[in-house]
């Protein structure tokens, strides 16, 4: 594993409606490395995801956010996107009369355009995302529903992830993309993942139990509580949070 | 919901509405007025100066006695400022040295208004399929191919030619399917309406060209009461499209129009209209104020008459697209997007009247708020006891974007028999913060992200617009919110 940081955070103050959430956070990630970060609920897990990929609703106090190198907190949600950074929501939010593969094709396209690169017609991108729906094994039939429209929770998380591997990005935040799937679609998921996954990708994953990381491996686990990580290890830190809860750190 | 966030999300918002009124500029131009103000020497003046018969002039004189004894109507749900009758321009005509024979003799000043609206009076249009007559403030400036049509027999001309050469079609349809006394602003315009389309379609044809109307107020202190009358006989066919514009003036603007459709057995009339009158500015000054009655009567079987409309100019806006179903299996469709940002106000709808046996309304009503504004959807679906077996589907869906916009839906159903089926269908929603973040995040920009939204939502409409209109609907809607396109 190469020692090349694509996202260094120091000191990350975050506050939204004058609500300290982050609490000086400091995190590296180097490339080709999966973190996990548990913690328990109002830890400050969502908001830290909210805040790498520039919700307006969050406002920085303090600290830095480097992305390969470049501070981006001056950077619109818009910015970061196009320079790598993909958030899977927990709560995937349903677009009304957008068709699914409208939307794919526009945010395909709007990547392109900012590598410099041609974008592709209607007709060619059915073949590029068509390609991509088996490795979430989604029928071609869900392109032409709307975004997110009447999709079981399951539907919804796996849109993501395919969103995630056709964006191709460099670093993916997933916020509890494993919660409210039952056992075939968590598989499905996780092997979507692991083919994604190569030296230049890195994942940072938000959850609250081990059963993810059962199929994703992490190199590195991260317990948030109030604001700021208090504790790093491997997995067998998960497997420890497991069996003993998060009062056992208290 | 999040305060600091609102501001975001509205602050991009305005950035993106507060796109400049493209057709805001005014034509100099010599012009012919009557002096400002209204009473019956202005109406004998109007009457006199078109050479008008004399049924006209009585209808005329008639109307003004019912308009003085009737109120200006407040059930609406706008706030207007007092109109000032008498500080209103009711006749403004460009001076023309000589009898106008054929479009070249138009002056060029004029033509070129038209060209810089994207109005090409010239051969142009016979690619696009579509005939036009335009009106300038009072009077049609000219039609194109009219020959071409009137060997099919079909008559489309300006309404104040059509008085001269056949006043007695003028006679027998008039105020038939509005009455004189209908509402106050119906009988404003049968007093004083100057110009308009006129168009009749005989038996068996089905016009060849989309007829068309380009509407624009350019005087500044001239109402618009141009009147409209389309006459399809049996089983013949025809699409009909309205444009409107207006240069951009601090005060407000009037126009009162009034269209009536007849359709006698098996006739089918479509009409579209893109209304992109000038809206007033971003804090609400200024901007038309568009009153207008619009009616189609389906007196013969099997007719049909089908309204699409697109909104989205004016200051306030006031009209109910309407049909009365007489003949049995007779069918009306009312399609309508409504959009209003900054202070504008728009009260539309619909009324299906159902008359006939088996008759059939489909209504599609779609409000988009933005800013300021206030968006009202009013309907009547009114199934008499005659009406057996009728039929009626409604949609109304509003779209709100931001926080500060308004959406009302008012309808109402009256049925009448029990053999009748009804049913209607609504839902609001919201172009909130957290969409807009999802298309951020995807690095899908703002413009495009509302775009699809938008044009997602209107897709029932805008696949019942002829296409020509249907990608200036496009384009309009795109100007007024998304920014980027166009």
């Amino acid at each position: 594993m190469s020692n090349n940081p694509i996202l260094e955070i120091k000191n990350l103050k975050a506050t939204i409606n004058n609500n300290e959430i982050l609490k000086n956070l400091n995190l590296t990630v180097n490339s080709g490395e999966i973190h996990a970060i548990m913690g328990p609920n109002g830890s400050g897990k969502s908001t830290f995801s909210k805040v790498l990929a520039g919700h307006p609703a969050y406002e920085v106090l303090s600290g830095n956010i480097l992305f390969k190198g470049e501070n981006i907190l001056n950077y619109d949600p818009e910015e970061r996107s196009h320079l790598g950074i993909f958030l899977a929501f927990q709560y995937p939010i349903e677009i009304p009369g957008v068709s699914n593969e409208d939307f794919l094709r526009l945010a395909y396209n709007a990547k392109q355009k900012f590598k410099n690169q041609p974008e592709v017609d209607p007709l060619e991108f059915l073949m590029i995302i068509n390609e991509k729906l088996k490795l979430v094994d989604m029928s071609p039939t869900f392109l032409s529903r709307n975004v997110n429209e009447g999709f079981s929770g399951g539907e919804k998380k796996r849109n993501e992830i395919l969103q995630m591997i056709l964006l191709d990005s460099e670093l993916s935040i997933l916020d509890e993309t494993d919660s409210g799937l039952d056992i075939d679609a968590l598989k499905i998921i996780s092997n979507g993942i692991n083919a994604f996954m190569n030296p230049n990708k890195s994942i940072i994953l938000i959850t609250h139990y081990q059963r993810l990381l059962d199929y994703v491996k992490p190199d590195f686990v991260h317990v948030m509580q109030n604001g700021k990580i208090i504790k790093t290890g491997t997995f067998e830190l998960a497997k420890e949070l497991e069996l003993k809860g998060y009062e056992w750190l208290k | 919901m999040i305060n600091q966030s609102n501001k975001t999300l509205n602050t991009n918002i305005t950035k993106l509405v507060n796109q400049p009124y493209k057709y805001g500029f005014s034509t100099t131009i010599e012009k012919d007025i009557i002096e400002k103000g209204l009473n019956e020497k202005v109406i004998r003046l109007i009457s006199q100066k078109k050479n008008e018969p004399l049924f006209l002039l009585n209808f005329r004189l008639k109307a003004y006695k019912k308009w003085k004894q009737m109120q200006c109507p407040e059930w609406a749900q706008l706030k207007l400022s007092e109109i000032d009758y008498q500080d209103i321009i009711y006749y403004s005509a460009p001076k023309s040295k000589k009898q106008l024979n054929s479009l070249e003799d138009v002056d060029p000043k004029l033509l070129e208004t038209f060209e810089k609206l994207g109005i090409s009076l010239n051969e142009q249009k016979r690619l696009a399929n579509v005939a036009v007559d335009v009106v300038f403030d009072s009077v049609s400036l000219g039609t194109t191919f009219k020959q071409e049509l009137a060997e099919q027999g079909i008559i489309f001309c300006s309404i104040s030619e059509a008085i001269q050469e056949y006043p007695e079609l003028v006679e027998k349809y008039i105020g038939s399917v509005v009455p004189i006394g209908d509402n106050y602003f119906s009988a404003l315009n049968s007093a004083v309406f100057t110009d308009g389309s006129f168009c009749y379609i005989p038996e068996n044809v089905k016009c060849p060209l989309d007829l068309s109307t380009y509407f624009r107020i350019n005087d500044q202190q001239s109402g618009q009461f141009e009147r409209t009358l389309i006459i399809a006989d049996k089983n013949s066919q025809v699409s009909y499209l309205e444009g409107c514009t207006a240069p951009q003036y601090d005060n407000n603007q009037l126009h009162a129009a009034i269209v009536e459709l007849i359709a006698f057995d098996d006739a089918k009339i479509k009409y579209s209209t893109v209304q992109n009158w000038y809206a007033g500015n971003d804090n609400g000054l200024g901007g038309v104020y568009n009153f207008v009655t619009k009616r189609g009567l389906c007196a013969g079987k099997n007719s049909s008459i089908s309204w699409t409309q697109v909104e989205t100019g004016s200051n306030i806006t006031w009209k109910y697209p309407s049909c009365l179903l007489v003949g049995e299996a007779a069918q009306g469709e009312f399609y309508s997007v409504a959009l209003t940002n900054n202070y504008q106000q728009a009260d539309t709808g619909t009324k299906m009247i159902h008359v006939g046996k088996k008759t059939r309304s489909r209504i599609v009503s779609k409000g988009i708020s933005a800013g300021h504004s206030k968006n009202t959807y009013r309907g009547l679906v009114n199934i008499t006891n005659k009406a057996l077996a009728a039929r009626n589907y409604s949609q109304c869906d509003s779209l709100l974007i931001g926080n500060l916009s308004n959406a009302n839906t008012f309808p109402i159903i009256c049925v009448q028999n029990a053999t009748t089926k009804v049913e209607h269908e609504a839902s609001t929603s919201k172009i909130g913060e957290e969409q807009i973040f999802y298309f951020l995040q995807r690095g899908i920009s703002i413009e495009k992200g509302i775009e699809l939204m938008i044009s997602g939502f209107c897709r029932d409409v805008f696949t019942e617009l002829p296409l020509e209109f249907a990608a200036e609907a496009d384009r309009l809607l795109s100007l007024k919110l998304e920014g980027s396109v166009g």
